[in-house]
């Protein structure tokens, strides 16, 4: 453990930390380029849909509009934990925590629902270059989500069981820099996926 | 039963196979026996397979990449020799594919790569002062990570068949349908798991050099070699993603039908190959930049100068990386885009050779008016300057998209490539290697075996690639397995048989040599044998753990802060020995990698519970690491103290 500063908020308190949260950022412009790629593949094959259905003939908006309410949801309520944490108050963060991950859950089950309709209405991978970049790029999120859903639990675990520390707080931070980026890519599949799909 | 283990044959057998497959098995059992009789088991778990030190790191990659070295090279005398004379049967054609498509792999991949990352490691916490690497956990996951892509990948060869549509891979013919058998899963697969690997290591890197340089060291007075790591790295960072997505799709078409890159249902090929470029291209700059930060150490310290124009270096550098994303279809000019789009790709392809440019003349003219003492080090950076300028000029003829329409896919293509990586990339790694070598293992090797290697090496290079220049122009295509008589290429390619012969002696002197040298060298030198520059020969030989009891201070300092405190005075270590704070030791990324290694195995033959195993103990990995409470160990001041005093020899003065 190096050196503790206590003028900045917990999760910039040590050295180690700082390392962290700054790798997290490079991390994530990585993340940039991967849904960068998967976007620019979707733009190349969306109008590509050989045989199969296009996007104005299989998307619906109900599902996608749950989705996304309960996603930014999500993001407001990982904001709310990280201003918990601020003021100390261990339990207001496990809360918002677990509300978030909730969140997260339900977003995850209606996406499902949503692949297995696709499936259903004869629009599964296979199909065409569309669906399959469709599919692929909102598979992409979707397991980035679930794959949160799991660091998440454990980071709650964490702070159930070692209380708001530097390591914890770092950690939990670090979660909530993910969990809007995974929003802000949400947003953008809502709007160039969907919205442009249906219009 | 029967159909299961039928899989894992390989579908194009021949005596060659069998008899390396014979020799790999008996190798494999002879390495364990000998861990096992010197009871070397547990040194290995402790020292080597759980460490977390990027000194350790750097020496796996290392030999990683000497070892795929060797079989890369053993690939290439295969390829050289099959068109030594015209309508030879040595290989057939089906072989022939499946060589040069792992020669191009194990390389660029699995040798070059881990070449530049072994520099990497030991160089870069080095050269800023640093105790280690930013996080050295996942260093160690990186190496691990890479490792199992890399043992991935030789496994095609003796189970279920190596891969055959190129390094490339281009699309349709890595289809399901022109490429059956699972050597093309391995390809996605392997490099997959190896690439996030790299992944990682850039991540790393890039926040060690921004964030943990020795007080005083601001950007600009990194030493150049830095500098390039870190502008490598970036790249990666922002080139490997696309490399992932790719190799997701190619995966996803052969094992789950999906229609990315078919012929049919919308499916696009040419996605394929552009997502491949746009990694691919800066790729080759990832490698290259590494090699010139290396021969910017090695000029400066035997030219006894400065490096000229050091601020230009850095631009032009950074010019180069962002450049680097905008040329990728120079790669496919004669594969159906318009005239416009190749006129666009071939000015910037051009545009790249300018920075380059700029950074041989600063060379030339650091070595003008320097007092250039030749060591081994020193010729392979003064026989690149010559070659590799060649291969540049190839280069640019190469991006003359209506030129290219000749070139492209002949021997040309493959004479100008390996013009810029050997003399380029291999020279810088092998003078690197000698240059640094005492500095790790605490001897020299030999200058007259090495000097003399040097020439053989040139001499080879330049008789086994000048002659494809030619039956370049003349139209013989690359990637084909014989040609007859009366294309008249025959002398010509005896004559490159007999450079690559020549090559692979010198690279026999390179293990006499180290052999050599670890008999008969002497063991009494000093922790800065050549009178060399940078903040890495200010610490002791051999390196201890912490690196650094004292972390320098560079606020005098210059990016040549050795040589400043040796010729000037400039005091690099103030201040007292206090306690040092280590990371622990963790055998978490070897068995993480470990359950890759299963996933990826499975995956490539569609085992669908293994591979949910093998994700499963990754996931069970990551849960373990994130629920432990690892607070690393100190080294106390008195144990330094201690460690300091032992070197006899002196050190840093
Ligand atoms: C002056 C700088 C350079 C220029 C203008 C240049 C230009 C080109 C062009 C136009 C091609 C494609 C030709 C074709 O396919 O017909 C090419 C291929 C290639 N270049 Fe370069 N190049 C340069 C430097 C480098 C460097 C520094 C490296 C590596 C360290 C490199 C590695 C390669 C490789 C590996 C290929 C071909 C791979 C393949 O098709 O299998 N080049 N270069
Ligand atoms: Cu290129």
């Amino acid at each position: 453990m190096g050196k503790v500063n206590n003028n900045v908020p917990l999760e910039y308190s040590t050295e180690e930390n700082n390392l962290k949260i700054f790798g997290f950022w490079v991390f994530l412009g990585a993340e940039i380029m991967l849904f960068g790629t998967l976007f620019a593949s979707y733009f190349t094959l969306s109008g590509r849909t050989g045989n199969g259905p296009t996007g104005a003939e299989i998307f619906e908006i109900t599902p996608v509009l749950l989705e996304t309410f309960i996603l930014l949801a999500s993001s407001f309520t990982i904001g709310l934990a990280i201003h918990a944490m601020r003021l100390g108050s261990k339990k207001a963060t496990m809360s918002f925590m677990i509300i978030t991950l909730l969140l997260g859950a339900a977003f995850l089950s209606v996406e499902i629902y949503e692949f297995m309709h696709y499936a259903h209405i004869g629009a599964g991978i296979t199909v065409s270059a569309f669906t399959s970049i469709l599919l692929t790029t909102l598979g992409t999120h979707g397991l980035h989500v679930t794959f949160g859903l799991l660091w998440g639990t454990f980071l709650v675990i964490q702070i159930a069981k070692r209380g708001l520390t530097s390591v914890t707080a770092g950690k939990t931070f670090i979660f909530s820099l993910y969990w809007h980026f995974l929003d802000v890519v949400w947003i953008f599949i809502f709007s160039f996926v969907y919205l442009k799909g249906m219009m | 039963m029967k159909e299961f283990f039928a899989q894992f044959a390989i579908p194009h057998p021949s005596l060659l196979i069998y008899i390396a497959m014979a020799s790999m098995i008996i190798g494999g059992i002879a390495l364990v026996a000998i861990v096992t009789y010197f009871k070397l088991w547990g040194y290995l778990w402790r020292e080597w397979i759980t460490t977390v030190d990027h000194k350790k790191i750097g020496i796996m990659y290392l030999l990683t990449a000497l070892l795929m070295l060797f079989r890369g090279g053993v690939d290439a005398m295969m390829l050289r020799m099959q068109l030594a004379v015209p309508d030879n049967s040595f290989l057939d054609a089906q072989h022939y594919n499946e060589v040069f498509t792992t020669h191009g792999v194990v390389m660029i991949l699995f040798m070059a790569m881990p070449f530049i990352t072994f520099f990497f490691n030991y160089l870069v916490p080095l050269q800023i002062g640093a105790r280690d690497v930013a996080f050295p956990r996942l260093n160690a996951i990186s190496f691990w990570l890479f490792f199992m892509g890399m043992g991935l990948f030789n496994l095609s060869f003796v189970i279920g068949g190596s891969p055959d549509a190129g390094w490339t891979s281009y699309f349709p013919l890595a289809s399901n349908e022109f490429s059956t058998s699972v050597g093309t899963n391995y390809y996605m697969i392997s490099l997959q798991i190896a690439g996030l690997g790299t992944l990682i290591t850039g991540i790393n890197f890039i926040t060690t050099i921004m964030k943990m340089r020795a007080p005083g060291m601001t950007l600009f007075k990194m030493p150049m070699f830095t500098w390039s790591a870190l502008i490598a790295n970036l790249i990666i960072v922002f080139a490997f993603p696309v490399l992932t997505v790719a190799l997701a799709m190619g995966t996803l078409d052969r094992l789950f039908g999906t229609q990315f890159f078919t012929m049919d249902n919308g499916g696009m090929d040419m996605l394929w190959a552009n997502l491949f470029w746009v990694w691919g291209h800066p790729e080759v700059y990832i490698l290259i930049l590494p090699a010139f930060g290396l021969f910017s150490e090695i000029i400066t310290t035997f030219a006894r100068r400065n490096l000229y124009g050091y601020n230009s270096m850095v631009w032009s550098m950074l010019m180069i990386s962002v450049f680097s994303f905008a040329v990728w279809t120079h790669h496919f000019f004669t594969m159906g885009q318009g005239a416009l789009t190749n006129s666009i790709f071939s000015i910037t392809t051009m545009a790249i050779a300018i920075p380059t440019g700029v950074k041989i003349f600063n060379w030339i003219l650091t070595l003008y008016k320097g007092k250039i003492v030749i060591t081994t080090p020193m010729l392979y950076a003064l026989h690149f300057l010559p070659l590799f300028t060649l291969g540049g000029v190839t280069g640019v003829m190469l991006a003359m998209s209506a030129a290219d329409y000749q070139y492209h896919n002949t021997m040309f293509l493959v004479a100008h490539f390996h013009n810029v990586i050997i003399p380029g990339v291999v020279y810088a790694m092998l003078g690197g290697l000698t240059f640094y070598w005492p500095k790790m293992f605490g001897f020299m090797l030999n200058e007259k075996i090495g000097k003399a290697t040097v020439w053989v090496m040139s001499t080879g290079f330049l008789l086994a690639f000048m002659p494809m220049y030619i039956t370049g122009l003349d139209g013989q295509a690359r990637r084909m397995y014989t040609y007859s008589e009366s294309t008249g290429f025959s002398l010509l390619n005896m004559v490159s048989f007999i450079g690559a012969g020549l090559m692979t002696v010198s690279f026999l002197m390179l293990v006499w040599n180290i052999w050599y040298s670890f008999k008969n060298s002497s063991r009494d030198i000093s922790s800065d044998p050549w009178d060399a520059r940078g903040l890495e020969w200010a610490t002791h030989t051999p390196v201890p753990v912490y690196n650094f009891a004292i972390v320098p201070n560079l606020e005098k300092g210059s990016p040549e802060a050795f040589w400043d405190a040796k010729k000037n005075g400039v005091e690099l270590f103030k201040g007292k020995i206090e306690d040092i704070h280590m990371p622990n030791n963790s055998g978490q990324p070897f068995i993480m990698s470990i359950f890759f290694f299963i996933a990826g195995f499975a995956m490539v033959f569609s085992m669908w519970p293994m591979a949910i195993f093998g994700l499963i103990g990754v996931l069970a990995t990551m849960a373990v690491r994130s629920l432990e409470d690892d607070h690393g160990y100190h080294i106390h001041a008195h144990e330094v103290e201690e460690t300091e005093k032992s070197y006899d020899k002196g050190g840093a003065k």
